[in-house]
């Protein structure tokens, strides 16, 4: 038997390495992917604690998290595509027009 | 067994998390990122989630990383010389000091709790789909709801931002 603490540590992990990416990557798509990797790692936490607590509501809520995801990806993507057509880089470092 | 497929499933999706991260082509992490979401859904089967799992195969790996490669194929990005933060070492550092402080914080916590009433026998007397979906349209209808609303939203807006605009300062209408 796995016990709950694995599953919550292995989460933890995922978390920081995503933390870690949005923090250091300099291409906004990467960016985007880190967010995502991190999304994963809350919706793992959530179905463990789901079967370890034996309750339905953390499934029902990593199940938003995916359709929130989707949304996120498709906003996120079409903003890159703006940017990028305004001759503008994907490095994050660039974008800096609403900077003051 | 259970703590052999475990032991796959977690530390393959660690692996492939870091090398999202750390790669330096953008199409070779969409595939890591894909690597990462396979690895996470064999976790839900673990977890006597199938549902969420078929959830996660067709929505995040089927539809949304494909989103991604595709627009990474279509805006043909060069690699950038410097894909780091320019400091990232002083990043790293701190994360690797947290990250093993909140791993052993972890390991000896007891994650008790207040049990609710989907017991796995319960669960998989009608299978997990039927539960998750009785639950979805009693307790949560509302959120469900809202949830579609903002899908609507955000497929709206994502064609809204992503359309061709029209020229400034070109010829307008006579």
């Amino acid at each position: 038997m796995v016990p709950l603490s694995a599953y919550v540590a292995v989460s933890a992990v995922l978390f920081i390495t995503g933390l870690l990416g949005v923090l250091i990557r300099r291409n906004f798509i990467i960016v985007l992917m880190s967010v995502e990797i991190m999304l994963n790692a809350a919706n793992i936490n959530l179905v463990a604690f789901s079967h370890y607590l034996e309750s339905m509501a953390g499934q029902l809520v990593a199940l938003f998290i995916i359709a929130i995801a989707a949304g996120e990806a498709a906003i996120g993507l079409a903003i890159i595509i703006v940017v990028f057509r305004g001759k503008i880089s994907t490095n994050v470092d660039e974008m800096n027009l609403l900077k003051w | 067994m259970v703590l052999v497929f475990f032991a796959y499933f977690a530390l393959a999706s660690i692996a492939a998390g870091l090398l999202t991260v750390a790669l330096k082509h953008p199409v070779h992490c969409g595939l890591a990122l894909l690597a990462l979401l396979v690895h996470v859904s064999g976790l839900f089967i673990l977890l006597n989630a199938e549902f969420l799992w078929a959830v996660q195969v067709i929505v995040y790996a089927g539809a949304i990383l494909v989103l991604y490669l595709f627009v990474l194929m279509l805006l043909n990005l060069k690699t950038d010389d410097r894909y780091f933060h320019s400091s990232y070492l002083y990043f790293l550092a701190p994360a690797a000091i947290g990250s093993l402080y909140v791993l052993a914080l972890l390991v000896r916590s007891p994650f008790g709790g207040a049990k609710g009433d989907a017991t796995t026998v319960a669960v998989l007397r009608n299978g997990d789909t039927y539960a998750v979906g009785i639950k979805m349209f009693s307790d949560y209808l509302l959120q469900f709801e809202i949830v579609g609303v903002f899908l609507l939203g955000a497929v709206i807006g994502a064609i809204v931002l992503a359309k061709t605009p029209k020229p400034v300062n070109g010829k307008r209408k006579a």
